[in-house]
C-alpha cells in the first residue's frame, strides 16, 4: 500500500534567504569593485595597442599575446617570454616540492606533540609573519651574501679544521630566490598539514600497529593518505603566490632573475607597456588557474572523499 | 598446547599523573586467562581494565611484571609483533580504505597473496554476516555494521587472542543485546580466546564464562559468572554486579561455614560465610541478601523471618520491589515475581508483612 508523503521542503524560508543575500552583500561589492571589474579592464586592455605616453588605444589584435609566445614576428620564435614563463612555473613547482618536504615533519611533529604544547609551536610558525614582508627578503641578503652569516660560519668551522675556504657564492642567484621562498612560505603549508595530521585519531595509528603495520608501513598506508588534504590545500596556498611574488626575485636575484612577476611589474612601472602587461597578467592567471585545476582533479580535494 | 592464553603475573602500570603524582593505574594484578575462553575484565570506569587490556595489545608498556601469551613472555613486544588483535572502542576504521581494504590490511601486512587477502576477506566479512560489502566506505555503514567491520578486520587474522575493549558502548541498547548474542556466537565458532573489556555487569554476566572484578587497579574477585553473583568476596563485588541489600551485624558464633550474627535492631540472622573465611564472635560483618532470594510470600523452613512494614512498592512489569522497613530501621528491597495473572501486589504501602530469607542467601562479608 503506497502511502503518499508530502513533498519535502528543500527551499530555505525566504527569511533566512534575505538573511543569507544581506550577509553576502558587502563582500560581494568589494569584490565586484575591487576584482571583477579591474580583471575586465584587464583582460580588455590585453588586447588593446599601445599608445604614445602610456595612452591606451582600442584597436583590438591578438598582438599582445603573440608577443607574448614569441611569434609576432613571421618566421622567427622568441622565446624569452615563454623561457620566462616555464622559469617561474619551475621555480613554483620546486619551491612547492620542497615546502611539502621541510614542512612536513615539523608539522607531524607539532600535531603529535601534547595537546597544550601545540598551540606554542604553531605560535613559533607564524612569529617571522610579524614582520614586514619586504624586511624578511632582505635580511636574507645578510645571511647570503658573501661576507654574510651564512659565509662566515662556514668560514670559521672550515678554519677550526685548517681547511682551505673560499664563500660560496649564494647572493644575488637563483638558489637564494629558492630558498627565502620556501623559508616565506613554509608557514602556509604547515598550518593546513597540521590540521590534517591533528585530525588523525590515535586509535588508527594503534589499529594499524594492531594489524601488524610498523612505523613505516603505519605512515604510508594511513598516516600520508590521510594527511594529504592538508598537503592539497597547502600546495595552492603556496603555488599560486609564489608564482606571482616578484619582491624575492627583485631582492634576491639581483635584477638576473627575472620572473612573470617581474616581467608584469616593469610592463606597468618601467616599461609603461600596460596592454603587453595586462596580457602577461591574463595568462599567469591562467597558467596558474590550470595548473591549480588540473592538481586538485588529480589529487582532489580530498576532505570530500573522506567525507567529515 | 599451553592451558593459559594470557597470563598477568604481578604487573602493575604507573604514571605520572597531571601534577606530579605518581597515579597507580594497574596494581600488581595476576590473572589467568584460559585459552578458548570469553573472559571479561569488569569494572568502573578507572578501575584498570583498559590498561590491561592496552598492556596486553603492547600498547602500553607495564610498569612492572610479566605477561605472557601462550607462555610466550611478551616483554618490550611492539603491538605489531604481538599475535593478538583489538576491536577498539570506536571501531578505528581507516576512513580512506573501504570495507575489504580495512579487512584486508592485517592479512596485507603479513604479505599474504592478494587472492588470498580477498577470499579471507570475503569470508570473514560473510561471518559477521556483512556479504557483499567490500567495496563501500566506514562511514557509509552504520555504527552496528561499523562494529561488525572491526570485528571481521580483527578475527580474519586468526589472532590467538582477541581484545574487546568496550566494543558495544556506543551501540544502542536493543542493538547491543543483539550484539552482545553474535559475539558469543562468533566466539564459540572460531575458538579464539576473548578478553572483553566492559563497564557493564550485566554485560559481563551474559557473556562471560569468566569475569574478573576490578577496582581501583585491582583484580577483587575473579570466577564464573554465577559464582561472582552468588558469592560475591566483597562488599564492592556483591554491590557492583546486580542489587543487593547490605545489612551489618555482629557474629555471634560460627560452626563450619554457617554464621550466628546479630543484627542492628537485635535481630538474629542465620547466614553462610565463604569456604575458609575465618570469623570470630563479636567481629563486625556485613550481610548481603539479594532482593530476588527474598521474599514476603511465607514458604516453609526460611532460616530467618523478620517483621516489617512496606515503605514502597515499585512495579516494574515482570516483578514488583517492595521495600520494607525492619526493626532498627534496616531496610530490604524485596522482588517478587509477578506471576498471579492479574500481577495484583502482594502488599500495599503500610502493610504489615514477613519477610523471608534462607541461610545460603545471606552472605557474609568480611570487607
Amino acid at each position: 500500500m503506497a502511502i503518499e508523503q508530502p513533498a519535502l521542503r528543500v527551499d530555505a524560508p525566504p527569511r533566512t534567504r534575505w538573511q543569507g543575500i544581506l550577509l553576502a552583500l558587502p563582500v560581494t561589492l568589494l569584490m565586484t569593485v575591487l576584482l571583477v571589474v579591474p580583471l575586465l579592464i584587464i583582460g580588455v586592455n590585453s588586447f588593446a595597442q599601445r599608445g604614445p605616453d602610456n595612452a591606451i588605444i582600442y584597436n583590438f589584435s591578438l598582438n599582445n599575446y603573440l608577443r607574448l609566445l614569441g611569434i609576432a614576428e613571421p618566421g622567427t620564435w622568441d622565446t624569452l617570454y615563454i623561457g620566462i614563463l616555464i622559469r617561474s612555473l619551475w621555480l613554483a613547482f620546486q619551491s612547492t616540492v620542497l615546502v611539502i618536504l621541510v614542512g612536513y615533519p615539523l608539522a607531524y611533529f607539532i600535531a603529535r606533540a601534547p595537546r597544550r604544547q601545540r598551540n606554542f609551536w604553531l605560535f613559533l610558525v607564524l612569529v617571522p609573519l610579524w614582520t614586514n614582508f619586504v624586511i624578511r627578503v632582505y635580511a636574507w641578503i645578510m645571511i647570503l651574501r658573501n661576507q654574510g652569516v651564512l659565509n662566515s660560519l662556514l668560514g670559521w668551522f672550515a678554519g677550526l679544521f685548517g681547511l682551505p675556504f673560499t664563500p660560496l657564492d649564494l647572493y644575488p642567484s637563483d638558489l637564494a630566490v629558492l630558498i627565502c621562498m620556501v623559508y616565506e612560505f613554509l608557514p602556509f603549508m604547515i598550518l593546513p598539514m597540521f590540521t590534517s595530521l591533528e585530525k588523525i585519531d590515535d586509535s588508527l595509528y594503534e589499529a594499524a600497529a594492531d594489524l601488524g603495520a610498523n612505523a613505516w608501513h603505519t605512515f604510508w598506508r594511513v598516516t600520508f593518505p590521510l594527511s594529504l588534504p592538508g598537503i592539497v590545500a597547502g600546495t595552492i596556498l603556496v603555488f599560486i603566490p609564489v608564482m606571482g611574488t616578484f619582491i624575492v626575485s627583485d631582492i634576491l636575484g639581483g635584477r638576473q632573475v627575472i620572473l612573470v612577476g617581474n616581467l608584469i611589474q616593469r610592463q606597468f612601472l618601467d616599461a609603461r607597456d600596460p596592454v603587453f602587461g595586462s596580457a602577461a597578467t591574463i595568462v599567469l592567471m591562467v597558467l596558474t588557474l590550470a595548473v591549480t585545476l588540473y592538481y586538485t582533479r588529480k589529487f582532489g580535494f580530498a576532505e570530500e572523499a573522506f567525507g567529515r | 598446547m599451553p592451558e593459559f592464553a594470557v597470563e598477568l603475573r604481578n604487573v602493575s602500570k604507573r604514571f605520572p599523573g597531571p601534577s606530579g603524582e605518581i597515579v597507580t593505574a594497574v596494581n600488581d594484578v595476576t590473572m589467568q586467562i584460559r585459552d578458548g575462553e570469553f573472559f571479561s575484565m569488569l569494572g568502573p570506569s578507572g578501575c584498570g581494565k583498559t590498561t590491561s587490556l592496552r598492556m596486553i595489545a603492547g600498547f602500553e608498556l607495564p610498569t612492572a611484571g610479566e605477561i605472557y601469551i601462550h607462555d610466550r613472555p611478551m616483554g618490550h613486544t611492539p603491538p605489531y609483533k604481538r599475535p593478538v588483535n583489538t576491536v577498539f572502542q570506536n571501531y578505528a576504521l581507516f576512513p580512506h580504505m573501504t570495507i575489504g581494504q580495512n579487512v584486508g590490511f592485517g592479512l596485507e601486512m603479513q604479505g599474504v597473496d592478494p587472492k588470498e587477502i580477498k577470499r579471507r576477506s570475503s569470508e570473514a566479512l560473510e561471518m559477521v554476516r556483512l556479504a557483499g560489502y567490500e567495496k563501500r566506505m566506514a562511514r557509509q555503514l552504520s555504527g552496528g555494521q561499523q562494529q561488525r567491520v572491526a570485528l571481521a578486520r580483527a578475527l580474519v587474522n586468526h589472532p590467538e587472542v582477541l581484545l574487546l575493549d568496550e566494543p558495544l558502548g556506543a551501540l544502542d541498547l536493543k542493538l547491543r543485546k543483539e550484539m552482545q548474542l553474535e559475539l558469543k556466537r562468533l566466539q564459540r565458532e572460531v575458538g579464539i580466546t576473548f578478553v572483553f573489556v566492559t563497564h557493564d555487569q550485566e554485560e559481563a554476566l551474559t557473556m562471560s564464562d569468566r569475569v574478573a572484578v576490578m577496582s581501583a587497579g585491582n583484580v577483587l574477585q575473579m570466577g564464573a559468572a554465577s559464582e561472582i553473583y552468588e558469592k560475591p568476596n566483597c562488599r564492592f563485588v556483591a554491590d557492583f554486579i546486580g542489587e543487593t541489600n547490605f545489612l551489618d551485624g555482629v557474629v555471634k558464633a560460627q560452626t563450619g561455614r554457617d554464621v550466628d550474627l546479630e543484627l542492628a535492631g537485635g535481630l538474629p540472622c542465620r547466614a553462610t560465610a565463604d569456604e575458609g573465611s575465618q570469623v570470630v564472635p563479636g567481629q563486625k560483618v556485613t550481610v548481603t541478601m539479594r532482593p530476588e532470594k527474598l521474599g514476603i510470600r511465607p514458604w516453609q523452613g526460611a532460616d530467618n523471618i523478620y517483621d516489617g512494614r512496606v515503605e514502597e512498592v515499585v512495579y516494574i512489569g515482570t516483578d514488583t520491589h517492595y521495600t520494607v522497613v525492619l526493626a532498627g530501621d534496616q531496610r530490604l528491597r524485596v522482588r517478587e515475581q509477578n506471576d498471579d495473572p492479574y500481577s495484583r501486589p502482594l502488599a500495599g504501602i503500610g502493610d504489615a508483612v514477613k519477610v523471608y530469607c534462607d541461610e545460603v542467601s545471606a552472605r557474609v562479608l568480611t570487607e
